[in-house]
């Protein structure tokens, strides 16, 4: 309310377009006033002294005063004071911002020198563009494919960092509140073209969306990317669908919890089956094995790409207990590569394609101005 | 000889009796000369940062504009901020103002501004063969497998910089424990000695881990050992907390000096002892104490644990007190004083203003909700600025400007000096103000090419770097030429009680004819020969 208030101030905000962007603003504006209240506070005090303390007025050598415990106990309790409600107000956003909620449907994020790679469960793939629906909740599942990046939509109020390693997806989620054209930044320093890492994320109706997913099925959903390679990367040799395999099954196991244990040790202890899970399987496959099976497997580290290895977890994810629920949200009918301006189309259909965006890095790209105007 | 007493400067002539000297004074004006250079070369970086943002799609090449930023980092902050007040004004006064002849250790404290000159010499060398791109954050992996620059030279630069604050360091705690004049006291300290006695505390436990994370960094960019390679087993974030480790509390090591230069302008010029000497000396050490435990503010989000987030949040907000402590007091000691406008108390005045905003500002930051949004944006660009220019930068030329007669035995231009302060408070204001509302708008640093609705707030911020260029430009001209035209100082210009204006300017070699005895407080303007005097004339008259 209080930043509805101050929208002629909006020279100063940005857009509010995620459900947690106006409690952001709140806070800020409060501290805006704070800080405005302290400076003046400050600044007509030591006005006044100065000018009716000058020197020319008042000489001599001034009655001396040793301190005020009183004083010096007030201004220590009442700022700490404020700094607590402070603290507290900022926590409350932070666990918002940080909690991710379980109904947010997913997208897929690989950060990469100097560009971001998206992809839609539905199949779609993107390329420095986003488009999303207004008023759902979306977790970015985001992996990086060298340095540290850190995603960042300032009209969301939304930022993570990007840490590389192969034991972990970041992820951070956003509902978006209102329809539009918003900056993506890159906000880590990555390289020569940091300044060119960005792009444009597009929040869309919910029927444009859907007329928008309708657009661009072409290569088939995640998941069937995923099955593909399933095959291709010889996953299916061991863990076969009917638990005659070397490994465990992996029909019915996203979002379970399963026994494992770990290399150095015998205890068995119960870890989440979840995207984080997998991805350390497929890229250090020794470091949780699962209970009862031989750690046979071997890494999959340089032979998977980042997106791969993204719709691998959307197949498993997509046989996992709830698949039949999931079934019915498959995308329809594909639509021809040409009406499908909007998506990434330079990769392969093949979705073995490693690296296959590699030519599409444009060093200089931070310098082309156009590319900071909406599409 | 022109009939001139025996002091520090004519007290043997020639460049092997400034290069080899022992003297803490001569020390000190050899880092004078030697940071000034540094502060002009990062300073003209600043400007090229400033053209280059002039417009939207840039004036440099990405790669260009990368490794002017980091110049402009490392140089300001390796071998100006930290340096600054306790290698220059520290080690002038420190040793005077206790009643000492000189530091604890005199050759210790020559190789200390030698490692300064190869530090330096390691930095220019990275910069010429072509420079570095890492940001002076050098985060891992991108300065272990990434950066085709000069990160090994640069890391060796900052490695031996290290050792020049920690020498210094060393100096100043035994100097302090061990060398104070009879009488002096503790609580009789100046409150300039407090602050350095704790900057020496937080160099002494924070520079060592610095050490040890630029070797890492430079034996995983060498060898790939892995401890920060996550292919090979490390972690990236593992590097940033080793990192903040020191540089958070490094910002204490910028700033609390000058705190300690701010005490010591406004109780001289306003004739009153600090209101609540006590707490202020305290708020030192708790700021000193409390700068170690927070650095894992700068990883809110680095996918750092909730939880850690929320408990260095609260440290964060636990720092602030020491800080507002010493602002209400500053403040409150100008109540009933006698106020000088000299330049001294404008750079005081202007140290508290750009402080408050810069502290203040900082409360935003330390909240975790509105961090996750301004981090790596212009709005930390901005506070940190109001913390390290509006602070240290304005504390450090407050004291040049009080101790400029006693280091130099001649008086700056006054006028000249008023003007330039306002110039430079004027340029300020106008070069980072707009910044804070750039990062809350979203954009992000170390953006070589931006969009292009930012382009005014970018020029303002321009046409401020300009100006504060500018005054800077002014004083350093005037200091110049007050080492020939300036008037005479005299032992005591300001009619301030410490023991450095009881002895004459510039002083003496062992500084002290005969040792001191101190019989008064640390601002007992009563114990001042000529105010007493004019007092009583006034009385009688």
């Amino acid at each position: 309310m209080i930043s509805k208030f101050i929208l002629g101030m909006s020279w100063m905000l940005p857009d509010q377009a995620s459900s947690y962007a106006p409690e952001v603003d709140n806070l800020y504006l409060f501290l805006v006033g704070l800080t405005v209240f302290f400076t003046a506070l400050i600044g007509i005090a030591i006005l006044f002294f100065f000018v009716k303390y000058r020197r020319k007025v008042h000489t001599g050598i001034p009655k001396q005063i040793e301190g005020s415990i009183i004083l010096e106990s007030a201004w220590s309790i009442i700022p700490f004071i404020i700094c607590l409600f402070i603290f507290a107000w900022g926590v409350k956003i932070y666990l918002e911002q940080y909690t991710i909620p379980n109904d947010a449907q997913d997208i897929y994020v690989v950060g990469k020198q100097w560009m971001w790679k998206f992809q839609h469960p539905e199949g779609q793939r993107e390329i420095n563009e986003l488009h999303i629906p207004v008023g759902k909740k979306i977790r970015f599942v985001m992996a990086t494919e060298d340095v540290i990046h850190s995603f960042y939509i300032p009209a969301f109020r939304m930022k993570e960092d990007i840490v590389p390693g192969p034991n972990r997806y970041t992820t951070v989620w956003a509902e978006p509140t209102m329809t539009g054209t918003f900056h993506i930044f890159c906000a880590e320093y990555c390289g020569t073209s940091h300044s060119g890492m960005i792009g444009w994320v597009t929040v869309m109706s919910d029927k444009d969306y859907a007329a928008w997913l309708a657009g661009g099925a072409g290569e088939g959903s995640m998941a069937d990317r995923g099955a593909a390679l399933f095959q291709s990367l010889g996953c299916i040799t061991c863990h076969k669908p009917d638990a005659q395999g070397q490994c465990p099954r992996l029909e019915g196991k996203y979002g379970i919890e399963e026994s494992v244990h770990t290399m150095s040790s015998p205890d068995i202890f119960k870890v989440l089956v979840d995207d984080s899970y997998i991805r350390e399987s497929v890229l250090s496959p020794q470091a949780k094995v699962v209970a009862g099976y031989q750690p046979i497997m071997p890494s999959f580290q340089g032979q998977v790409s980042e997106e791969q290895l993204q719709s691998i977890i959307a197949y498993i994810k997509s046989i996992g207990p709830a698949a039949s629920a999931n079934a019915a949200a498959k995308p329809g009918t594909p639509a021809p590569a040409a009406a499908r301006p909007q998506i990434m189309t330079t990769g392969s259909a093949n979705p073995i394609a490693p690296q296959s965006e590699k030519a599409q890095s444009n060093p200089l790209q931070g310098h082309d101005e156009l590319h900071y105007k909406k599409p | 000889m022109n009939g001139e007493p025996l002091n520090y400067l004519n007290n043997g002539h020639g460049i092997r009796s400034w290069l080899l000297t022992k003297d803490h004074k001569r020390i000190a004006i050899l880092y004078l000369i030697s940071v000034a250079f540094f502060f002009s070369v990062g300073g003209v970086y600043a400007l090229l940062i400033r053209i280059n943002l002039l417009t939207p799609g840039g004036v440099f090449e990405p790669d260009t504009y990368n490794r002017i930023f980091t110049t402009h980092g490392v140089i300001m902050v390796f071998l100006f901020l930290v340096p600054a007040v306790p290698a220059i004004l520290g080690n002038f006064l420190l040793p005077i103002m206790i009643g000492a002849k000189d530091l604890a250790f005199p050759k210790i404290n020559l190789l200390s501004w030698y490692c300064y000159v190869f530090a330096g010499i390691f930095l220019v060398v990275a910069i010429v063969a072509g420079g570095v791109d890492t940001g002076w954050t050098f985060y891992t992996p991108y300065s272990t497998s990434y950066s085709n620059s000069n990160v090994l030279l640069a890391g060796i630069g900052i490695f031996i910089a290290g050792f020049s604050s920690i020498l210094t360091g060393i100096n100043f705690i035994v100097t302090v424990h061990t060398m104070r004049a009879p009488g002096m006291t503790w609580f009789r300290l100046p409150l300039f000695i407090w602050a350095h006695y704790a900057t020496a505390l937080v160099i002494m436990l924070g520079t060592p881990v610095l050490a040890i994370t630029v070797s890492l960094m430079a034996l995983e960019r060498v060898a790939h050992v892995g401890i920060f390679d996550p292919a090979m087993g490390g972690d990236p974030v593992l590097f940033q907390h080793m990192f903040w480790f020191y540089s958070h509390p490094a910002v204490y090591i910028m700033v609390l000096p000058a705190m300690g230069v701010v005490s010591e302008l406004i109780a001289n010029m306003s004739r009153k002892n600090i209101f609540g000497y006590k707490f202020v000396a305290m708020s030192s050490l708790a700021i000193a104490v409390f700068g170690f435990l927070v650095w894992g503010h700068h990883l809110f989000v680095a996918t750092q644990s909730v939880y850690l987030g929320i408990i260095f949040s609260f440290l964060s907000y636990a720092v602030a007190i020491p800080s507002a402590i010493k602002v209400f007091n500053w403040t409150a000691t100008l109540f009933r004083g006698s106020i000088s406008y000299d330049t001294p108390m404008l750079y005081a005045l202007g140290f508290i203003f750009l402080f408050l905003i810069g502290g203040l500002t900082g409360l935003f930051l330390a909240a975790l909700g509105i961090d996750v949004h301004v981090t790596d944006t212009y709005f930390v660009i901005a506070h940190f600025h109001y913390v390290m220019v509006g602070g240290s930068l304005m504390g450090f030329l407050g004291g040049m400007h009080l101790w400029w007669g006693k280091m130099t035995g001649r008086m700056y231009p006054e006028f000249w000096a008023r003007a330039a302060t306002i110039v430079q408070f004027v340029g300020f204001n106008l070069t980072f103000f707009p910044q804070f509302i750039l990062g809350y708008l979203g954009m992000p640093r170390r953006y070589a090419a931006y969009p292009p609705e930012f382009q005014t707030l970018h020029v303002l911020s321009t046409a401020g770097a300009s100006i504060l260029g500018f005054g800077v430009a002014m004083t350093i001209f005037y200091f110049i030429w007050s080492l020939k035209y300036g008037k005479r100082a005299p032992a005591d210009p300001w009619g301030a009680p410490g023991l450095e204006w009881r002895i004459p300017s510039p002083p003496p070699t062992e500084n002290f004819t005969e040792l001191p005895v101190v019989t008064w407080e640390a601002y007992e303007f009563a114990s001042v020969p000529e105010l007493k005097e004019a007092e009583a004339a006034a009385s009688n008259g």
